[in-house]
């Protein structure tokens, strides 16, 4: 593509591509010697040399994708991904850099893999029934983008305003259970703030240099907001790090009725945009298209809090989870440690497994994790029950 | 740079009602078409709901409402609508001159600046927004028809040694800027690399008592570390939320770092907030001496630099161009650490200062508080006065500052003086 044809420019940071075409990759190429994050282990000065005049339609350019991880060097510990998406074609456009980050991401999947979607809670075998003395809360979540609009790092004011008002629309079409309403971050009143708090539902305005670094936080609080409908079971925020995130939740166990909620109104929302003229971006490689590779496939995180004293004590707590494609956190949330033997267990996969399978995993993982921990109660042991590796 | 024209075509926003000519994109009002060129040259719409067509600008336009930043109080939609689609000969744009107002909406009672430039040409293409903004901030100096006096001629300041009894240390420090690179909120890596290259090897040219040593901050030992936390010489990622919405802090820390002569009273920090902030200072009340060395050390770089070619950024009605509108002109902050017990405690005191032209701070530098009885004074203009003007305005008031705690020692009464010209 002819650099100079398109003047687009980026409303954050470092964009000017055709500036850089004055010095050479040498001089360009970020110093990541110190860096251990996914983009940092792909991204060669060769790969930065072919890449870097490239755009996508908007003016997405490889600096804006990488910014984050170079802003970001990373821990020892844990690996992040360190590339965000502009825009829908990113993932096209810098294939080369983002479809290796992909591979070591998820799990080895290719570029010619395909991943499967599947939102019918009809497929879903029990997960009604997890037992709520120990599951105390279930909850499912992903998001959604909005195809034809730039991602959160990207956006302009303008198009942030119309994933906004085009979501409010479709949200205000919803009804029986699914009825709701919708808080703008900006407009809310000191009550409303208050019990939004309350019902732990309130975001805040991104503190984590990742996030920050992307720009996914530029002109805040302006057109963001959070959805949900009078049940407080089904929740949306509007344009934090995706244009949609969505969640369905209950105390308890019962994960089918979680999960069947989930799929009703996500299927439901997708129909309303639909009916506007409007869909999610999704394509049969990638499935539904995030900001952050993370979040790919599916962008679904299945997972409950669960009471697991004696079972995480166990040596093989870690092997065992593993095997069932499961991952810990504490219920804080990512990187927060367990407070009294109560963990957040949710799938470890997001692409390459579609929604019902992953959430498969989880009832059937968590079922297993409380019949040991009954067992270990008991003074039994648990290795008849070890799992085999999903 | 492109005709208007050719401008036009390529700007970033098209409303589908307004732009006609040659783009195929005629819409019947129905919605906003933003286009753009794709690989293979075939057009891709952007499409926005109804409700955003008839007043597109304003779907751009940022919600300023609870806003107190000098860049918010001149930024009108219609300012806004004539700035929106233009772009400095590097690419920067509007929007990105303003994220760091949009999104540190003020303190009631500090009044931010709320923009920077990308570059010097920032300055003249949205000169419409930049020069009310900076006659509010630089106390009415208008860009428009006045002219900015550059003199660092040291010999022309009288007096300049302070009481030691009261005055602790004595400072002075400016920012200066490499003409044809980019400024920090814009530059790309390869810019800022080569900025540090371009002042570093004007900086091995210094001799004598200037004489010193770069410390680059990605390749710094320990020791070297540590040593210049001991001195107080190090910078580190800024984390205020007004420098890094602006960009400044990208790519941290590549190509930044720290100069300084062996003796430790000449100091240059290299694309920090700026392309090089130079610091001159000593214990002690000897305020000529440090002018004398800031105005050498200056006059040295500034020669070295353009015996390979560069030179700074000045023009006659900004002065020295740096990123913030807050520090052109001089862009000079000259200062002391004083004790002033008693005048300090005197109702009178912030009036004194006023009238002088000077400000006070903590001696933990802008928005820190008090520690004893110990200040920070230093000018509080920057624009429309030359340094000399400037220094001999700090070493006037600070000395009729130390006359007003002799008298209260004395059991005498002090006067507030007459208010001082701003303007020469």
């Amino acid at each position: 593509m002819n650099i100079n044809q398109v003047d687009a420019t980026m409303p954050f940071g470092n964009t000017h591509n055709q500036l850089k075409m004055n010095y050479t990759a040498e001089q360009e190429y970020p110093d990541l010697s110190k860096h251990n994050n996914h983009m940092a282990k792909v991204l060669t000065l060769e790969m930065y040399a072919n890449l870097r005049d490239k755009q996508t339609p908007s003016g997405f350019t490889l600096d804006d994708v990488i910014q984050t991880g170079v802003d970001n060097p990373g821990h020892p510990f844990i690996m992040t991904v360190g590339c965000v998406a502009g825009d829908e074609e990113t993932y096209e456009v810098f294939k080369d850099l983002l479809d290796p980050v992909i591979e070591d991401r998820h799990g080895g999947y290719k570029p010619t893999d395909k991943h499967k979607t599947d939102l019918n809670p009809d497929n879903l075998q029990g997960g009604d029934d997890l037992d709520p003395n120990y599951v105390l809360s279930s909850r499912v979540r992903t998001g959604r983008s909005i195809r034809g609009f730039c991602l959160p790092p990207h956006c302009s004011r303008g198009e942030r305003r119309g994933i906004e008002g085009l979501s409010v629309e479709a949200l205000g079409a919803l009804d029986g259970d699914l009825k709701g309403k919708y808080y703008a971050l900006k407009d809310m009143t000191e009550e409303e703030q208050q019990q939004l708090i309350d019902d732990h539902f309130l975001f805040d305005k991104p503190v984590s240099p990742l996030l920050l670094a992307s720009g996914m936080a530029r002109d805040w609080p302006d057109a963001r907001g959070i959805w949900h409908n009078d049940n407080k079971t089904f929740l949306v925020w509007v344009n934090e790090e995706d244009h949609l995130r969505v969640i369905s939740m209950q105390k308890g166990g019962n994960m089918k009725e979680v999960f069947t909620r989930f799929c009703t109104g996500l299927t439901k929302i997708e129909e309303l945009f639909k009916e506007k003229g409007h869909e999610f971006m999704w394509n049969e490689h990638l499935g539904y298209v995030l900001t952050c590779p993370s979040n790919l496939g599916t962008g679904l995180r299945g997972g409950v809090h669960v009471k697991l004293p004696n079972l995480s004590k166990h040596e093989k707590f870690g092997e065992i989870l593993k095997r069932l494609r499961l991952q810990k956190r504490g219920t804080g949330g990512v990187d927060t440690a367990a407070v009294g033997g109560v963990f957040d267990i949710s799938n470890a996969d997001r692409l390459g497994f579609s929604e019902v399978e992953l959430v498969q995993m989880v009832v059937d993982g968590v079922k297993l994790l409380v019949d040991m921990e009954k067992c270990l109660e008991a003074g039994q042991s648990i290795d008849d029950l070890m799992p085999e590796q999903k | 740079m492109a005709s208007s024209f050719a401008r036009i075509l390529s700007s970033k926003r098209k409303v589908g009602i307004l732009s006609l000519v040659g783009a195929g994109s005629l819409t019947v009002g129905f919605f906003l078409n933003r286009e753009q060129h794709v690989n293979a040259g075939a057009h891709v719409r952007r499409i926005y709901p109804p409700s955003l067509v008839l007043f597109p600008n304003s779907a751009e336009y940022p919600d300023l409402r609870k806003h107190n930043n000098c860049m918010a109080s001149h930024l009108s939609p219609a300012v806004y609508a004539k700035l929106c689609n233009k772009t400095t000969p590097n690419g920067y744009t509007l929007d990105e001159a303003i994220q760091t107002g949009v999104d540190n909406p003020g303190h009631p009672f500090i009044k931010t600046v709320g923009m920077v430039a990308g570059d010097e040409e920032s300055y003249e293409v949205f000169a419409d927004l930049f020069n009310p903004v900076i006659k509010e901030r630089h106390n009415g100096y208008d860009p428009c028809n006045m002219k900015h006096p550059t003199d660092l001629d040291s010999s022309k300041i009288r007096g300049g040694q302070f009481d030691e009894k009261y005055v602790l240390s004595s400072r002075v420090r400016t920012g200066r800027s490499i003409r044809g690179l980019s400024l920090p909120p814009a530059c790309t890596r390869a810019e800022r690399r080569e900025v540090e290259k371009v002042v570093v090897d004007a900086l091995a040219g210094l001799k004598g008592d200037l004489a010193g040593k770069y410390y680059s901050l990605t390749q710094m030992t320990e020791q070297e570390q540590q040593q210049l936390i001991d001195d107080h010489f190090l910078f580190d990622k800024p984390v205020s939320p007004l420098l890094t919405c602006a960009g400044m802090a990208r790519d941290w820390p590549d190509a930044r770092g720290i100069w300084h002569n062996n003796e430790k009273t000449f100091l240059v920090w290299i694309n920090e907030e700026d392309h090089t902030r130079v610091i001159s200072m000593e214990k002690g009340g000897n305020m000529r001496r440090v002018f004398e060395r800031f105005c050498k050390g200056l006059q040295e770089v500034e020669r070295l630099i353009q015996e390979k070619g560069w030179e700074f950024m000045w023009n006659e009605r900004l002065g020295y161009i740096l990123t913030c509108p807050s520090n052109l002109g001089t862009g000079l902050r000259a200062g002391v650490h004083v004790t002033l017990p008693r005048l300090s405690k005197d109702a009178r005191f912030p009036k004194i200062l006023d009238n002088l032209r000077l400000q006070k701070r903590g001696t933990g530098g802008v928005d820190t508080a008090a520690v004893g009885n110990t200040f920070d004074i230093s000018n509080l203009d920057r624009l429309g006065q030359s340094e000399v003007q400037l220094v001999q305005t700090v070493i006037d008031g600070v000395n009729y500052l130390i006359e007003c705690e002799k008298k209260l020692e004395r059991g005498q009464d002090i006067k507030i003086p007459a208010p001082i010209s701003q303007f020469k």
